[in-house]
């Protein structure tokens, strides 16, 4: 299994992470290894088998419909890099 | 003996008897940091000031229950109100929390000092420690070696003495690698036991936060304190909680132990298998039944959780915009290139490459074949559990594949590094709770006996692990730490 | 060349819940920005949701109200894309078991009726909100607020059934009034707690497959729709028969320009790579939960116009009209407690209160009218204290005021006469005042009464009941 260039890049585009060049050939390279690593699955025959996606045989975890007072926007907003108006600030969307 | 080098329910004593106070406890595990921690590096961030003043507190109050005056340790990734939660990430490193994780608030209602954060990979994201982005933390058995990791400053701190137990978390074996690593005790609870809520997302569903100590009782004590339903977090489970100090008996006879073959197939080093195997011998003396058995599809674990970890993290740490809290490029011009640039600075190589590999798990025409595919064989993992566990009550096995390695040894080939994770992992797939413990030392390095309980049987680890304990003295040897011990 | 419409509508209802979906942040609209906000639902770090069993209650409520399936096994889902409104970088959402499907809803337009399916409607959190300087193409920075981030909502998504954009208002109103009566959302599209997507294609009339859909989103009243629709589709037209091909993408509806715009951009990626939200455990629901449900289900908006055509004759149409909000219904229903005739009641609403609703821009629930006040006024009428004339005074006062109309008329002075002696006491002052014109009548020309009655009309200022004058004028004239 190997991944090309242009997967790589696809991929961080998806996770929006801006790669060098250097990094893409190197990312190429380390997730063509792993993947040709999983690839060991395709070995097991896991027709019927029910996919597990949760561990524990727990269902209906609930809260009630209540409110609770919210932390002070201060509290909220100290964290933040840019604010203003009590917003967060952010560039242009477009 | 100096305080620092008393264990927990030792220094609960000695307050009790009035032996000490608790700022001497806490001036002398604070000489002790001082002395040894630009060796060890555990520590990413070290409140003196705050543990002084709280020790100062509890001293004035007079009298002492539960933790009262008793120094701990965070792994870094565990949010701790107004002090500084980093996650050894460059993304995190000015971040304070306002809110305390649930683990960390028990602590603290129990009375427990808060010392410090301790080192960890990034995000949780390594076995050694080395990929933290400040700094990498040392074996205290040997400085040019490393701790294990993720929660290798956990395990250290708690191995060089600088502070008597320490949280982690153990996603793939975070907690167990590092406990045998260092020549402690570590202990990864079952999945659901322990409210994740407050603990930065790695792996959601495999996740938990779980103890560090010098001894098995002092586990059992702190697992008391930190276990139990949690309404903050839908996946801690509504059960009846024992007192787990209860199961600190040393009588395992007619115990039901089973060690997997695939546990000690090619890849584990012959004296790891040994040393191993005279710890089933002890046990066997010590009246448990001991057999051999297969759980066939363990080789399967690790490629099944290098697909579903990566994939639940590459979502888990899409938060890290820009936008509310942590690193931001400021260059940016528009908000894509902010996303795109703020992540790229923000995320150290492991953590980038991991989303990297989730995401393109999880994408479109791959989701089948990967994701889907792994969660199959999660399934086929914990069948094999589950077979076992009908017929026994404990699985025992190494924990790790070799001891410690040096730094910088396992640096650049990712499969490499993840192999140390070979016998831990299939445990987090399952869901159940597993232990390490000190069984012998290999030149020097400390060796760990994992063992494996049914889900939400920790009293049956904490039984074995005590009867080990008491009919050994692997866990009263103390690593020297560039011969700097006082 | 004709052409046939094909749009499907996806439909986002907010879920009027006291607090969030996944924390204990209030659910209100309208408050100071991140005001209601907490660490969970602006994706802090370490936090967890947690359902709120309510959410769950009223998505099976609509389910049934929507004529779904309620499923019995039901998981939640990450959607996974970057927006700056969107905290945690992921949606949590429902992705293959939904929490219910395969439904319909019958719309009545042109006098045909139509049955519209329901492909599924899943539960999922609202994002925050953008708050742009200027417009989003210019604005060079924007402000997040994350008081709606969390926010409970139902998509609902119809099967590509709707042929117009009036058949899609149509089936939008029907929804609207199916969510209102079961109670589960309050539907305002102003607030935004109504919204819809619309997956409009065209394709040559008679052939079978579909054409290649658009998307467009921003679609922020009924109006909007109608006229986003009714451009898409005229511009896929244009677009066709100028030999171009229509490509798959979203589209928003730009309401100054009256006109939709492509929004790609070269930087997206659209693959929003679903998985099972591992922090959820998954819903079991229970046929008993379900029944419970609906046994507690209000009357739907079909029965009850069955109910009101049944108990007091009316039109199918006056019916439809009156069965449009529960609110509506209500003012009826409470009218019809205490007052016989459904039809008279039914035309004051459909006729004066609708119009003054109307040029005020109002809602019932703002209409300061009293049902018993209503009530009280047919009353006066029916003991012939006013006239026809004077109740549209009285009315259009009780609209303006809230006041009780016994308490008008007193104000305004304006209560019919109906006393026989304070009548006949002006009617003979009339009778001795005009001999001339008594004269004419007495000779034949009947139609004199006419300028006496005026005349008593004008002595009453307009108060006398004018039946009543007509039987004692021509009683005293023949005498
Ligand atoms: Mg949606
Ligand atoms: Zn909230």
């Amino acid at each position: 299994m190997t991944i090309s260039f242009e997967e790589v890049e696809h991929v961080a585009l998806l996770a929006r992470l801006q790669l060098k060049e250097k990094e893409k050939e190197k990312y190429a390279e380390h997730m063509g290894s792993i993947l040709q690593y999983v690839d060991k699955l395709q070995q097991l025959d896991t027709e019927g088998v029910e996919p597990l996606d949760h561990i524990l045989p727990v269902f209906n975890i609930f809260r009630e419909d209540q409110v609770k007072p919210a932390p002070k926007r201060e509290e909220i907003l100290a964290n933040a890099p840019l604010v203003e108006a009590g917003q967060y600030k952010v560039p242009k969307i477009i | 003996m100096e305080l620092y080098e008393l264990t927990l329910h030792e220094l609960q004593q000695v307050l009790d008897k009035q032996e000490a106070s608790a700022t001497e406890i806490i001036s002398s595990v604070l000489g002790r940091i001082n002395k040894v921690e630009d060796k060890i590096q555990a520590f990413i961030t070290l409140d003196e000031e705050g543990a002084m003043a709280q020790a100062q507190q509890c001293d004035a109050r007079g009298s002492f229950s539960g933790l009262d005056g008793i120094p701990y340790g965070l792994k870094d990734i565990i949010c701790s109100q107004g002090m500084r939660t980093t996650c050894a990430s460059r993304m995190l490193e000015n971040f304070v929390p306002f809110y305390d994780a649930t683990v960390a608030a028990r602590l603290k209602a129990a009375g427990g000092i808060l010392v410090g954060k301790l080192n960890l990979d990034e995000f949780a994201m390594g076995s050694s420690t080395e990929q933290s982005a400040f700094f990498p933390t040392r074996n205290p058995w040997d400085l040019t070696r490393v701790p294990g990791g993720s929660s290798g400053g956990s395990a250290a701190a708690v191995a060089a003495g600088e502070i008597p137990f320490a949280l982690g978390t153990d996603t793939g074996g975070s907690i167990r690698q590092p406990a045998s690593y260092c020549g402690v005790v570590g202990l990864k609870p079952t999945y659901g036991r322990v409210s994740r809520y407050g603990v930065v997302a790695y792996a959601s569903s495999l996740d938990q936060v779980g103890v560090f100590s010098r001894e098995v009782g002092d586990c059992a004590q702190v697992l008391n304190l930190i276990a139990g339903k949690d309404s903050l977090d839908s996946t801690s489970v509504e059960l009846e909680k024992p007192d787990f100090t209860s199961f600190l008996r040393d009588d395992i006879k007619g115990l039901k132990i089973a060690y997997p073959r695939e546990y000690f197939q090619e890849g584990i080093e012959t004296e790891i298998k040994n040393t191993v195997k005279q710890a089933l011998l002890k046990y066997e003396e010590l009246g448990a039944i001991v057999e051999e058995v297969s759980l066939p599809h363990s080789e399967y674990a690790l490629p099944a959780y290098y697909l579903v970890a990566p994939a639940e993290a590459s979502a888990n740490l899409a938060r890290f915009d820009g936008v509310r809290y942590g690193l931001r490029d400021f260059q940016a011009e528009n908000v894509i290139e902010m996303f795109s640039s703020t992540r790229a600075e923000g995320f150290g190589d492991e953590v980038k490459m991991r989303i990297m590999l989730g995401t393109y798990a999880l994408s479109s025409g791959y989701y089948d074949a990967y994701y889907l595919k792994a969660l199959k064989v999660r399934r086929l993992i914990k069948n094999d559990f589950d077979k076992v566990f009908a017929d026994y009550d404990l699985i025992v096995a190494p924990t790790t594949p070799t001891t410690a390695f040096k730094l910088g040894e396992q640096v650049g080939d990712p499969l490499t590094l993840y192999m140390n994770d070979i016998l831990t992992v299939p445990v987090n797939m399952a869901g159940l709770p597993g232990m390490s413990i000190p069984c012998g030392f290999l030149e020097g390095l400390p060796v760990g006996l994992q063992l494996i309980g049914r889900a939400f049987d920790e009293g049956t680890l904490i039984r074995a692990a005590y009867a080990f304990e008491q009919n050994t003295d692997y866990h009263q040897a103390k690593p020297d730490i560039g011969g700097d011990i006082i | 060349m004709s052409f046939e419409t094909v749009i499907g509508l996806e439909v986002h209802v907010e879920l009027k819940t006291r607090s969030k979906i996944f924390c204990s942040c209030s659910n209100e609209f309208g408050a100071e920005p991140n005001t209601n906000v907490c660490p969970i639902c602006s994706g802090f770090p370490g936090m967890l949701p947690v359902l709120n069993q309510q959410v769950v209650e009223y998505a099976i409520k609509a389910g049934l109200a929507l004529n779904c399936e309620i499923a019995d096994y039901c998981k939640f889902d990450r959607k996974n894309y970057f927006y700056p409104d969107l905290p945690k970088a992921y949606q949590i959402s429902q992705y293959d078991l939904p929490v219910c499907k395969k439904g319909y809803l019958d719309i009545e337009f042109g006098g045909t009726k139509k049955r519209i399916g329901i492909t599924r409607a899943h539960l999922e959190e609202d994002a925050g909100k953008l708050v742009h300087q200027g417009s989003i193409s210019s604005t060079p920075f924007s402000l997040v607020d994350l008081n709606r981030s969390g926010v409970p909502l139902l998509e609902i998504v119809s099967e590509p059934d709707l042929r117009s954009s009036q058949e899609a208002r149509a089936y939008m109103e029907k929804i609207r009034s199916v969510l209102l009566f079961a109670g589960v959302s309050d539907c305002k599209m102003e607030e935004g707690s109504l919204r819809c997507d619309a997956n409009v294609s065209v394709r040559p009339s008679g052939q079978a497959t579909l054409g290649t859909r658009t998307e467009i989103k921003n679609l922020n009243s009924f109006k909007a729709m109608e006229k986003a629709i009714d451009f898409e589709v005229q511009r896929q037209i244009e677009a066709i028969e100028d030999g171009e091909e229509i490509i798959q993408e979203t589209r928003t509806w730009e309401e100054d320009k009256q006109i939709t715009r492509s929004m790609r951009s070269k930087e997206e990626a659209h693959d929003y790579r679903y998985f099972p939200e591992p922090d959820l455990p998954p819903l079991r629901i229970s046929r008993k939960w379900v029944n419970d449900i609906i046994q507690s289900m209000p009357e739907m908006p079909e029965q009850a116009r069955e109910r009101i055509m049944d108990e007091h004759g009316l039109s199918a149409y006056d019916a439809s009209l009156l069965t449009l909000t529960p609110d509506f219904l209500g003012f009826f229903d409470e009218c019809t407690r205490y007052y016989h005739d459904g039809k008279i009641i039914s035309n004051w609403m459909m006729g004066e209160m609708s119009k003054l609703l109307n040029q005020k821009n109002l809602d019932i629930t703002q209409c300061k009218i009293n049902p018993v006040h209503l009530v009280d006024m047919l009353k006066l009428m029916d003991e012939g204290r006013i006239s026809g004339k004077m109740a549209k005074e009285v009315f259009e006062a009780m609209f303006e005021t809230g006041s009780p109309p016994e308490a008008i008329i007193k104000e305004k002075g304006m209560e019919q006469i109906s006393d026989e002696d304070t009548l006949e006491k002006i009617i003979l002052e009339v009778i001795a005042k005009n001999p001339r014109v008594v004269e004419d009548y007495r000779n034949g020309k009947k139609k004199a009464t006419g300028f006496l009655v005026g005349q008593v009309m004008q002595a009453t200022r307009g108060q006398a009941n004018p039946a009543l004058v007509n039987q004692i004028l021509a009683r005293k004239l023949n005498s």
